[in-house]
């Protein structure tokens, strides 16, 4: 799939802002005035950051309130409600916490899970499509979501949790790459389904309907990730788990520190995020010959 | 709404007989043709004359070649265009609403004045069979010609499918697979047509034809003929020999 700087940006920055304000939402941590605000800045910065960023890969970005007509069958429909009913929420929630110095704390923990809903419908845009076999799992919305909230207690400061979480985030990505190596072998599409000319023989393509290129092989068929993937894959891991990790643990943790181990894991939250679509290998590319 | 119907009152859609297409594209022209002028935005093409042109295009055809374990290979050309699937992920993913499958014939079709252009209908089509207008920043697809075949105003023979009205070989066919009695359901039947990428659980409309088996091009084992038509093909010289032979050529070359 051909990564679009806007969706790995609105999928990445959104995922640590809803993360974060999850955790603020049940209070970690319990901040009030002015603090309060800083940290639910940050989160709407990200979030909102996100979903604009989102708005720049669409055709027609005018018309992208018709977007929250059809909740009943589509993902990135139910994503917009959940997004906005989310914002809202903690908005409220925040102002009690930044100009009335009170908890509302059933505000609170709605709003932490319609952040975290929010990330799972991003996640399932993604996961229904059975057309990429790496993406159609069970072990997408599980990446998306442990990252969300391991990035969300790092962001909080919640330190002890953010070393436990982001180990385990690490470990489901490293589990979401091994399972996604093999899914499109497992899915069963490949040339003598797509064609049903394998009874006949083995099926080669042999020639492309178009001298040119097309928006199918530049949207679906993209390949120059795949040359680098194993670099990048160690990269993602290094700056996304193994460097906050060290930068946590060490003794002269302070701020600076924190701001460092930050910075390291949405860098690679950035790079898993941009090998989960440059890797992802759409069935359309078959009848191409190019899978 | 892009929730799917239980079902369609009939499921109009193509027949590709894989056995006579010839490759020649002329429904992929005829498509872009009929298409780039009616229903909708039209079809754009990018530095059409430049060094990297491109286009958006419904209909587009591969060729594939099939090596048997024995024997030559085979060509065979492939059309493709839109299934008009009876569960149409398309459909459902579209957040809008611009994305729909009819009821009353199961043709799916994009209202273009709701389509945000967000590309995720293309995401969920294994087919390849939308493709986002550059120009326009809307999604394209086969309509079935929604506007020629109820167009009162054209004859008769050309209320079907650009596509399948021009087809030199007779390789496309258009009607209601729904019907068991129709014309393209009893070709289905009789030449066991098949649904592309089954297992996607899209259950297309469009049905594909296989390739018949080809002739055995070799002569009979044993015969040393290396075509069936060798007997018929040996080289008759009815001219003249020896010494006349002779003379003819002379006289040829004064």
């Amino acid at each position: 799939m051909h990564p679009a700087p806007s969706v790995i940006l609105f999928s990445s920055l959104s995922g640590l802002g809803f993360g974060l304000l999850a955790w603020l939402g049940i209070g970690l941590p319990a901040v009030t005035g002015w603090v309060a605000f800083v940290f639910f800045a940050l989160a709407y910065l990200l979030a909102v950051g996100g979903l604009i960023a989102s708005m720049f890969h669409l055709g027609h970005p005018e018309r992208a309130l018709k977007a929250f007509t059809q909740w009943r069958s589509s993902w990135l429909s139910r994503e917009a409600w959940a997004s906005v009913a989310a914002l809202l929420v903690m908005a409220a929630y925040g102002a009690g916490l930044v100009f009335f110095d009170a908890r509302w704390w059933p505000l609170g923990v709605i709003g932490a899970v319609l952040s975290l809903l929010t990330v799972l419908t991003t996640s399932m845009i993604y996961t229904q499509m059975k057309t990429v076999p790496r993406w159609h799992s069970p072990w997408t919305p599980t990446n998306f979501l442990s990252l969300s909230i391991a990035g969300g207690a790092l962001l909080a400061g919640q330190v002890n949790w953010a070393m436990l979480l982001i180990a385990i985030a690490g470990a489901v990505q490293i589990a979401t790459w091994w399972r996604g190596d093999r899914a499109l072998a497992e899915s069963g599409t490949d040339m003598a389904s797509a064609t049903q000319l394998g009874h006949i023989g083995a099926v080669r393509a042999f020639e492309p309907p178009h001298t040119g290129s097309n928006y199918l092989l530049r949207e679906f068929v993209y390949q120059i990730g795949r040359k680098h993937a194993a670099k990048l894959r160690v990269i993602a891991i290094v700056l996304m788990v193994l460097l906050p990790l060290v930068l946590l643990l060490s003794p002269v943790f302070h701020h600076l520190a924190a701001a460092v181990a930050v910075l390291c894991h949405a860098a690679g939250v950035l790079t898993a995020r941009w090998l989960f679509f440059a890797e992802a290998e759409h069935v359309v590319g078959i009848y191409y010959g190019k899978r | 709404m892009t929730t799917l119907p239980q079902q369609t009152d009939r499921k109009l859609g193509l027949v590709i007989d894989l056995d006579t297409c010839v490759g020649c594209h002329a429904c992929v022209i005829s498509c872009k043709g009929w298409n780039t002028e009616s229903y909708g935005a039209p079809l754009s093409d990018q530095s059409a004359y430049g060094a990297d042109p491109s286009g958006t295009f419904l209909n587009r055809v591969h060729s594939y070649e099939v090596q048997p374990e024995v024997g030559t290979a085979q060509l065979v050309h492939f059309p493709k265009s839109c299934l008009h699937c009876d569960d149409a992920p398309c459909v459902t993913v579209c957040p809008t609403g611009a994305s729909y499958k009819r009821v009353e014939d199961g043709i799916v079709l994009v209202n273009e004045s709701d389509c945000i252009g967000c590309g995720l209908c293309a995401w969920a089509c294994p087919y390849g069979a939308r493709e986002m207008d550059v120009a326009e920043g809307v999604m394209k697809k086969c309509t079935l010609c929604v506007d020629r075949i109820y167009n009162e105003n054209l004859p008769e023979e050309d209320r079907e499918p650009a596509c399948v009205r021009t087809c030199p070989a007779n390789a496309r066919h258009f009607g209601d697979l729904a019907d068991p009695d129709s014309a393209v359901s009893q070709l289905v039947a009789e030449r066991g047509g098949v649904d592309l990428m089954p297992e996607q659980g899209t259950k297309p409309v469009n049905k594909y034809l296989p390739p018949r088996a080809r002739d055995q091009l070799q002569g009979p084992e044993g015969s040393g003929e290396i075509d069936v038509l060798a007997p018929f093909l040996a080289p008759v010289d009815t001219g003249p020999k020896g010494f006349l032979r002779w003379l003819d050529r002379t006289l040829e070359k004064l």
